[in-house]
């Protein structure tokens, strides 16, 4: 699987859906993950990748990572693991 | 029903080991958070909080006692010795029979767990000292104060997470003012700065890494704390008899549960518990000079926290004062609402109120006096103090000036 699939995974399950209702252009919102499931998530995705994700929940545009779309998580954990040595 | 006065108080936390001290920090804006000091804090990706420094456990109980007493424990031992200590009161005959020992802790000897485990799981070793559970166990401190100055009472330990010594103080202030126990030792205690205890709150994602930053519009989120506040809470007419000094008076309490989310806080519930403290104590919203916040410093709960205000007091949120000491001792978690009396008992019988120190940029969903860097003078006749908890379980505490 593709780090993007494996991603989609994720989301799929925390959002209790079909991997194929998780589009890149899909918010948090939009899959009904509130803060906690946001949380969830990462840990998740952190396990998986074995990546630590710059994330803290008080503010979360001001960190590196960005949760606007699922899109732009998954390039956020292509360019982590990719750095990951 | 009868009414309820402090005559005695007692802390130690990271501003200082005794009342007097801690007041002075709080006075001076002083911060007590910093690098954090324990085995393996540099797997930790949260490396700051408000650790107790100096305190030498073992110059101040023995051997035996050393195996008894978790850190919690010690800690509490030292705030009620103080208290009582101050109030002059002395525990015999009826009223030991009658008088209690409530308080409030989270996760009780969180650093015993912590080693026992590590020696279980990392170190490999099958055998632990038998007295692991008697020292962890959440009640282990209430019980040790009620051995150590004969209280006889209605006896137990609170645990509603960082409402825990709101909780106790509550039902404390209840049994004095039913009648039920003529005076009453309550506060609470929390020791998590170890490496298992910091690592938990790290997995949420609430932790600040630089510091507590209350009402601030760049805060980022809490720092954890340790220490304990414990008081006396006596009936009125009980001090007044024997002479003792009044530090101020309990007069109402409220609690809430806001029945909605494990984490997320609630403006509904929060306001709810300081509106009912308030008709407890049958005042006015607008007697009401000081609030000491909940205010953890995270995003979530100071916006709500400050919205519950604004309807609660509606105009008159406005003219009072609200303050986070959390800024400076940090979040004593299950300990934090009995350090945080100590600034309410600071405005109302010094007049003298506690800042929230880091305070930046104002934040336009917080926008409220909240005290910023630097203590002020003022006559406070009735203070609150709020606890909101994860859980959603709420307590509010209201006092008066004597």
């Amino acid at each position: 699987m593709s780090i993007s699939d494996r991603v989609i995974a994720i989301i799929a399950e925390q959002a209790v859906l079909e991997p194929s209702d998780v589009t890149p252009e899909s918010t948090l919102e939009d899959l009904g993950i509130d803060s906690l499931g946001l949380v969830e998530s990462i840990f998740a995705i952190e396990e998986e990748f074995d990546i630590s994700i710059p994330f803290n929940a008080n503010e979360p545009s001001a960190s590196d990572f960005d949760i606007s779309n699922v899109a732009a998580i998954i390039a956020g954990i292509e360019k982590l693991v990719s750095e990951k040595v | 029903m009868k009414r309820v006065v402090i005559t005695g108080a007692g802390t130690i936390n990271s501003l200082g080991h005794s009342v007097p001290d801690t007041l002075d920090a709080m006075r001076e804006g002083r911060c007590g958070i910093s690098a954090l000091e324990f085995r393996d804090v540099e797997r930790l990706a949260i490396q700051i909080g408000g650790q107790v420094r100096g305190f030498e456990a073992e110059g101040r109980f023995n051997r035996q006692q050393m195996t008894l007493y978790d850190r919690f424990t010690q800690f509490t031992l030292t705030a009620a010795k103080e208290a009582i200590d101050q109030s002059g009161i002395e525990f015999h005959g009826d009223l030991a029979a009658r008088s209690g020992v409530v308080l409030g802790t989270a996760g009780g000897g969180v650093s015993t767990w912590d080693d026992n485990y590590r020696s279980v799981y990392e170190d490999g070793k099958n055998r632990v000292h038998p007295f692991v559970v008697p020292k962890l166990m959440n009640n282990a401190a209430a019980s040790h104060v009620s051995m150590e100055h004969n209280l006889k009472g209605p006896s137990f330990t609170v645990s509603t997470a960082c409402a825990s010594s709101n909780h106790a103080m509550a039902l404390a202030f209840q049994m004095v003012r039913s009648g039920a126990a003529p005076a009453m030792l309550t506060g609470g205690s929390e020791s998590m700065l170890c490496f298992g205890g910091v690592k938990a709150w790290e997995g949420l994602r609430v932790m600040s890494k630089d510091a507590c930053r209350p009402f601030s519009a760049n805060r980022n989120g809490m720092v954890q704390g340790e220490g304990a506040g414990v008081f006396v809470f006596e009936e009125y007419e009980h001090a007044r008899a024997r002479g003792a000094d009044i530090l101020c008076e309990v007069v109402g309490f409220a609690m809430s549960s806001d029945a909605s989310d494990i984490v997320m806080p609630s403006k509904q519930g929060a306001a709810r518990a300081m509106s009912g403290a308030l008709a407890d104590a049958g005042l006015s919203a607008d007697s009401v000079g000081y609030i000491n916040a909940h205010g953890t410093g995270t995003a979530a709960n100071d916006k709500t926290e400050c919205a519950a205000v604004a309807d609660v007091f509606g105009p008159h949120a406005d003219e009072l004062m609200i303050s986070s000491t959390k800024s400076m001792h940090g979040h004593l978690i299950g300990g934090t609402g009995a350090v945080e009396l100590l600034a309410c008992i600071m405005a109302l019988r010094d007049g003298v109120i506690a800042p929230t120190i880091g305070y930046e940029e104002p934040d336009p969903e917080c926008a409220l006096d909240v005290v910023p860097n630097e203590a002020r003078e003022a006559k406070v006749d009735v203070a609150l103090s709020n606890a909101f908890a994860f859980g959603g379980l709420n307590a509010v505490l209201a006092l008066k000036r004597v």
